[in-house]
């Protein structure tokens, strides 16, 4: 055990899994400031820029202010359920972390199965939001919670089937494999990326994982005009934070893996010293899933949420027959070729 | 280190399944089906078969179990009344379960004996591509027939919700 313990490839995954974890959180904290700066100039208002230079430690701020504030539970609500809500929302949303490759050997595991593995531990945050509405024991979240599951079964299925076409081009399930099939370039400019081939399973991608993570223009389960705050309405202080967090940590995982699958994951222009080329790869990962991020906060600003009724037909009548469609398409080129 | 691993987890599963069965309120039995499930998928993942494993998550804790447990927010289901009152309607079908049980245990317990003895067991095995590679194989019928039999549900279901059609 103390062999185990003190063991050098122990301690390397120790370090790469505080950096990781600690680089996520920390971006996650910076994501909302980004967000609501970003919307305060597309709405031409200033935002927040009260706390430190232009607003920087707004997050530490908004932290604080979370972590200090009273604790109230609803007089009605199921107090353990209650209280759970938060902690099985959040803790799949960071899981899904584990296997995801920033960067050549920035990685914490390599499951052979990883891609499922993200599909299989995001699709438990669910319950977090269940559970949260549920058990407030009020109608405004009961009627958020179970829009949400609804919604997030609906475009869970076109999530996964858009996938299947990568998957077969690329044979394999590893997230790091995936990234490795697409080095290189086609006529020496144009990059060898997936969403060249696949540029139908980008688009079902990219819009179910908008309605998966429950942004606008598909955030029906908190729509603020007719459920008040959907799901989350009856929370506050550091249980609110967890549900918040575990939202923008399913952002990041869906951009990352829209990277990693359509936009050659950490590949990119290798130039510079031996120290450059280790980090640029991260860089452009980072980078790449910044691009998805900001795409996200442009379409909150400038969309409008859609009808609870468009958002299903939308789901089970455009999406998911192009889904399976685009599948049938693959796998007769990939037979034929 | 794996033995720890699976005894946490074996306990886990067990100490879940009979929570399913304890429970009074619906809603807790499902949850504790959930993490019965979760914990199957850990113990898969320590006898290396990672597919099976989150296959299992995807499938059941991911989607069946949301369904099971979406019903029974909708309906706002009471606790179980029974017990209160002295009358258990299910009274007999528990006792059916036992001789049930024992059948499931000697049916398990005879394929791990067989399996045991007549493969080898290769690195291969738990990979999705060997699981693919024995499903469109070895196992192309029943694969074929279970997604018959699961249209059929489906339509099935269609036909309940549509009295219509």
């Amino acid at each position: 055990m103390i062999d185990y313990l003190t063991n050098r490839d122990f301690l390397i995954l120790m370090a790469k899994m505080f950096s990781i974890f600690g680089g996520v959180m920390t971006a996650l904290a910076y994501t909302t400031l980004l967000e609501r700066r970003v919307i305060a100039f597309v709405q031409m208002r200033p935002g927040p820029n009260r706390v430190g230079p232009m607003g920087l430690l707004q997050p530490l701020a908004d932290g604080l202010k979370f972590l200090l504030k009273e604790q109230v539970v609803p007089t009605n609500a199921n107090v353990l359920l209650y209280y759970a809500a938060p902690i099985v929302s959040l803790v799949p949303a960071i899981l899904s972390f584990s296997v995801i490759p920033f960067g050549p050997d920035l990685k914490m595991s390599d499951v052979s199965v990883s891609l499922l593995f993200v599909f299989a531990i995001t699709s438990l945050g669910v319950y977090g939001i269940v559970l949260g509405g549920w058990a407030s024991n009020s109608k405004y979240p009961l009627m958020g919670a179970m829009r949400a599951s609804a919604q997030m079964l609906s475009y869970e299925l076109s999530l996964t089937l858009s996938v299947v076409g990568v998957l077969m081009i690329g044979h394999t399930l590893s997230l790091a494999e995936l990234v490795t099939s697409q080095q290189g370039t086609w006529f020496g400019f144009i990059p060898r990326w997936n969403i060249f081939l696949q540029p139908v399973a980008f688009i079902v991608y990219i819009v179910s994982a908008v309605a998966e993570t429950n942004r606008l223009p598909f955030d029906l389960a908190e729509s603020e005009q007719e459920l008040v705050a959907g799901w989350h309405t009856e929370y506050s202080g550091m249980k609110f934070a967890m549900f918040f967090l575990a939202e923008y940590a399913n952002m990041v995982t869906v951009s990352s893996i829209a990277t990693i699958l359509f936009l050659g994951g950490w590949n990119g222009p290798s130039f510079g010293p031996w120290w450059l080329q280790m980090a640029l790869p991260t860089v452009w990962f980072i980078s790449k899933i910044f691009c998805f991020i900001f795409a996200y906060i442009m379409v909150r600003a400038t969309v409008p949420r859609i009808r609870y009724d468009q958002l299903m037909q939308f789901g089970w009548k455009v999406l998911l027959p192009l889904a399976v469609a685009n599948i049938l398409i693959t796998s007769l080129v990939v037979a034929l070729s | 280190m794996i033995q720890i691993l699976f005894f946490l987890f074996a306990a886990l599963a067990v100490g879940a399944a009979i929570n399913v069965l304890a429970q009074k309120h619906v809603l807790y039995s499902s949850l504790a089906l959930i993490v019965m499930l979760t914990a199957v998928s850990a113990l898969f993942i320590l006898l290396q078969a990672e597919f099976l494993a989150v296959i299992n998550v995807i499938v059941y804790a991911g989607a069946i179990m949301v369904l099971f447990v979406f019903v029974i927010m909708l309906l706002n289901l009471p606790a179980d009344p029974a017990g209160e009152d002295g009358s258990d309607r299910l009274r007999w079908l528990k006792l059916i379960g036992i001789p049930l049980g024992i059948f499931l245990l000697l049916m398990v317990g005879a394929t791990v004996w067989n399996v045991s003895n007549s493969t080898n067991a290769t690195q291969m095995t738990g990979t999705a591509q060997a699981i693919g590679q024995s499903l469109f194989t070895d196992y192309l019928l029943p694969f074929e027939l279970t997604s018959l039999l699961i249209l059929i549900a489906l339509m099935g279901a269609v036909v309940f919700a549509k009295k219509d059609l």
